[in-house]
This record gives structure tokens, sequence and C-alpha cells, in this order.
């Protein structure tokens, strides 16, 4: 047991703070993440990252603390962006381009005026990449809360949400209202990037975000068991690379234990490596294709809109 | 109650830049009937279909289901749209989505009944589906996954089904396949169907009743009835000859006339 676990993980403040916190932040993730991915909104969740980022940095700076700021931002982003994908797509890029840029300057003025006026670096390194072991435990309910509220959200709006992101147009006739759906989706896609921009840092909450999702997605054959897969491999996760890096401090010579962050990343990258090999995906049993007996499938894909009317000739 | 028309379709018109798409198009759809709406590609057979659904307002005209105003039954019509894409890497199985056609629409935590549940498998099996029931949609050949989207559209137990060109793509064995199992349905379901096709040689069997439309103009009533010389020349505007060759139908126009607008124009080669 020392081996994985050093004297004192259990016994650590900061240790318990932070496994609380990633771990209710993979959950959100994991949750929110599944429905990114099947909705193809992967780019839309890193651009709130980016405004998070200015968020966080900003709250930072004016001496709140940077999970009200990842989520403002978060939100005002979501906002924004809804606002925008009302026009047309090239616009929209377009658009979505320029406020990503501008507020990533935004976030670079406010990064350095935090390291200025704070004179450390700390704040680059904490808003960008996370620092999970200084949260202040007064956060741990903030936190809680708003998981709380997301994930509720999320399970109240999850079969329209489900619809709609299978085929807008199904969704349509059977009266969801797609325009109502995307926005409240994009509010918990805002909120959990705040938390994960908390545990890991704003610029890697898509890794958290993302990564558990696409690789529970590879090996699961329902909607459901991919968000329960989802939900384990984020906390697997989070908590095997909260214990390494809290083990690492033995590992380098000057004793500061390597980033979360970075363990975190890289076991999430790990997992979805390993969820593409494709034994692994048999033996998870998802299905490719279901043995068809005799069925014309290729046929079945070709165009075929002339019957095989005799053409009068004569 | 019985004579009142599952669908009555009345002088809807449409304009749009202009250009007349819909004009004063009438028909009616009485309970348990198989209708053709047929018309070749950009006639406005997806435009007529979204209006009777409500998914667009009409310029002039109303619809009506039941003898109300459409908004009262909207949840009386199935709907199967043109072009579905199903991604194969969603992990969203036949049997879910076929589930999701009874609450895919509903707020809230409400787990499904067992009475729910036994719908789906029915569905499941009324469209034969049950061998790729936990198969994911995505990864089904495209007969496979109209009989999925089919299902879908009736588990919720509409009166009247709507399909949009659900034969395109298909190869013929399939849409053999897919309009004698909308015709099964709809005979043990009482579901009436209107189904939009640019080629009827393959509903003749099973049609009770034809749309036949072209140029925003509409002709209906069945086959015997519209698909006739004098008809469709009324209709065209010019004269088309109707030929009936071992149980299939060709509508010809003279050579020289413009026959594009014609569903499913044979080639004609010199004479």
């Amino acid at each position: 047991m020392h081996l994985l676990f050093e004297p004192g993980f259990f016994a650590s403040g900061p240790v318990r703070t932070a496994v609380v916190i990633g771990g209710v932040a993979a959950v959100v993730s994991a949750v929110v993440g599944v429905f990114t991915v099947v909705r193809s909104q992967s780019f839309a969740g890193h651009a709130l990252t980016d405004i998070a980022t200015t968020g966080g940095s900003g709250a930072f700076y004016l001496g709140f603390n940077p999970l009200a700021g990842f989520i403002g931002g978060g939100v005002v982003g979501a906002g924004a962006m809804d606002l925008i994908g009302v026009q047309r797509v090239r616009s929209r890029d377009v658009a979505t381009g320029i406020v990503l840029g501008a507020a990533t300057g935004l976030a670079a003025l406010f990064l350095y005026l935090d390291t200025t006026s704070s004179a450390t670096t700390g704040a680059t390194q904490q808003i960008l990449f996370g620092s999970i072991f200084t949260i202040d435990r007064s956060t741990v309910p903030v936190v809680v809360v708003l998981s709380v509220v997301t994930l509720v959200g999320m399970a109240v709006i999850r079969r329209p949400l489900l619809l709609h992101s299978v085929s807008p147009e199904l969704a349509t006739v059977r009266g969801v209202a797609g325009r109502g759906i995307g926005l409240a989706f994009m509010l918990a896609l805002a909120v959990s990037v705040g938390l994960s921009s908390v545990a890991i840092g704003s610029i890697l909450s898509t890794a958290l975000l993302i990564g558990p999702a696409a690789a529970a997605l590879r090996v699961t054959r329902s909607i459901g068991a991919a968000t329960v897969v989802a939900c384990g491999l984020g906390i697997a996760t989070t908590w095997l690379g909260i214990l390494l890096a809290y083990d690492s401090a033995d590992w380098v010579r000057s004793g500061q234990g390597l980033p979360v962050s970075f363990f975190i990343v890289v076991l999430t990258f790990l997992s979805y490596l390993v969820t593409g090999v494709p034994a692994v995906r048999r033996l998870a049993g998802r299905p490719g294709r279901h043995p068809a007996p005799a069925d014309p499938a290729p046929a079945d894909r070709a165009p075929a809109d002339r019957a095989p009317a005799a053409p009068a000739e004569g | 109650m019985t004579d009142v028309p599952v669908l009555e379709v009345d002088r809807i018109g449409v304009s749009f830049a202009g250009r007349t798409i819909l004009d004063a198009v009438s028909f009616e759809i009485r309970a348990g009937e198989f209708t053709g709406l047929i018309g070749s590609n950009g006639v406005g057979k997806t435009t007529l279909l979204r209006i009777i659904l409500g998914l667009q307002r009409p310029g002039t005209g109303e619809v009506r289901v039941l003898g109300a105003p459409l908004s009262r039954h909207r949840r009386s019509l199935g709907y199967v749209p043109q072009k579905v894409v199903l991604d194969p890497d969603v992990p969203l199985r036949s049997r879910d989505l076929v589930a999701l056609g009874l609450d895919g629409q509903r707020f809230g935590f409400s787990r499904r009944t067992k009475e729910q549940r036994a719908r789906v498998e029915e569905m499941l099996d009324a469209v034969d589906a049950r061998r790729f029931a936990d198969s994911r949609v995505g990864s089904l050949s495209g007969g496979e996954q109209q009989r999925v989207l089919i299902a879908h559209a009736l588990v919720s137990r509409p009166l009247l089904l709507l399909l949009d060109e659900p034969l395109a793509n298909l190869d013929p064995g399939s849409v053999q396949e897919i309009v004698a199992l909308l015709h099964r349905v709809s005979a043990d379901h009482g579901v009436s169907v209107l189904l939009s096709a640019h080629e009827m040689n393959a509903l003749l069997p099973v049609m009770d009743r034809i749309v036949y439309l072209t140029d925003g103009r509409a002709a209906s009533g069945t086959t015997d009835e519209v698909v006739r010389s004098d008809v469709l020349s009324r209709l065209y505007g010019h004269h088309v000859d109707v030929l009936k060759l071992h149980g299939r139908v060709l509508v010809v126009a003279e050579p020289g006339t413009d026959a594009g607008d014609i569903p499913d124009h044979p080639t004609l080669t010199a004479f």
C-alpha cells in the first residue's frame, strides 16, 4: 500500500479538497462531455475554455475567486455564441474566431497584471493549468452546489437533448424547441468548463470534458452506459492523477510535486488510446455492424431512383 | 365520426421570391388510406409535407386534422423526414431511437413504464427490426434505418404517418420491402399513410389514392382517376400519354416537349 499511497495522503486537508473538487468536476464534465461529443460541439467547448480563461484571470486580478470568473466568463461566452449562432455558418465561424481572439488578448492582459501585481508567476500557472492542491476549502460547497444543479438540469433535459442531438429535424417534429435546448446545453457546458478549470486549469479543461466522454463512446452501446463509463473514467483519471502528483514530490530532487493537470491529461489520453484498440472494443461488446445474414448492405446504399421499367424503345 | 377525413389539405398556396411553389393544392385523406404524393424532384413535395406538419406556414389555405385546425392534433401526425443522417459513432441503439418516439419531447425524470417498453418491442417487431434492435442505428444500412425511423414515428400511435421520399436511395429489393411493410403496418395499426415519391410504380399495388403534383398544381383521386392521359395532360398543360405496360405505368411526353417535370420519365430514343 505504501508504494501507491504515500504516508499522509489521506490525512492531508488540501488532498481531501482536491479529491472532492476533482471528483465532482470529473462527473459533471463526463455527463456534459458525452453530449458535447454526440452534438459535435467540442469546438464550442474549447472556445468556452478560452473565454473562461479571460474570466478567471480577470477575477484573479480583481481579487475574486477565479471560479466566479471561470463560470461568469463561460456563461457570457455561451450566451454570445448562441447569439452569433443565429447567423449563417461562415459568419458564425468568423465571429467566433474574432471573439475568441479578443478574449484571449484580454486574458493576456489580465494574466500580465496578475503576475506583476502579485509579484508571482503563480497566477498564470494557476489559471491556465490549475493548481488543485491550493484550492481554498470554502470553494467546496459552491462547487458541489453548482455541480448538483447542473447534473439535475442535464437529467431533466436529457431526452429532448438526446433527440435533438441525434436529429434536429426529428426533435422539431415532436415539438422540441431546438433553440431553448441548445442554449440550456451551452449553459451546462459553461458551468462544466468552469468547474474543470478550477480542477485542471482553463486551458486543459477540454481534456476532462472531451477525453473520458470520447473514450466511453467508443466502447458503449447506449448513451446511458456511455455516461456511466465516462464518469468512471473521469473520476479514475482525476483521482489517480492527484495521487501520482502527490507521490511525485518524492520522485524529483526539488521535493516539489509535479502538476496534477499533467498526470490527469496523460491518463485521459492513455484511456482514449486504449479504448481505440480493437480488442478492447470487442471485449466491451461494442457492436460494429450486426451480423447480417445475407443482407445486401452495400447495394442498399446505391442510388436506385429509377425502377427497372422497360424503356419504351422502338 | 368516421366520415371526418383524417387530413384535409384545403387550397394550400405558397410563393417564394415571386415564384409560385404550390397553387391551391387540395386533397383529403381518410382513415386507413394509403396515399402517394407523386411528383418530380423540386416540385414542392417536401414543402407540402412541412406545411401539413405545421413546420412551415402556408401563404394561403388551411390544413385540418380530424376537422380541427392543425395545432389541435399535431400529436396525431408521425413523420419520417428525408435524409436523416444518423452518426455511426453515436451509441444509440435502434431500440433507443424507437423509444425516443414515445418520450423524446418530454422533460423530467420519469422512467419508462412497462407498457411503454412493451410498446417499443411491439414496434420493433412490426417493422422487422428485432434482428438489429441492439445495434447502433448509425451503422445500419439505409433500408434498416428506414424501418427504425418508421417505428420511431409510429410508436406514439399517430393517425397519419407522413414519409418524405422514404424510397429514395434504396435498392429495388429494399424498396419493395419498405412498401410492403408500410402497407402491412397501415392495415394492422389503422394508420393512414401519406408518402412522397418521385416514382409511382413501386406504389401502384398499395396506393388507395394518389396526389399527383406538378408545377404547383395537384390532381388527386384513385390511381385510375388520376393517372390518365386527359387528366395529366391538363395538369401539365401539354399533351402526355399514359402507357400501361405489364402492370407498370409510364407517363410519356411528346418528343420535343420539356419532360423535365415528369416523374421518372423514361429516356426515349428516336423512333
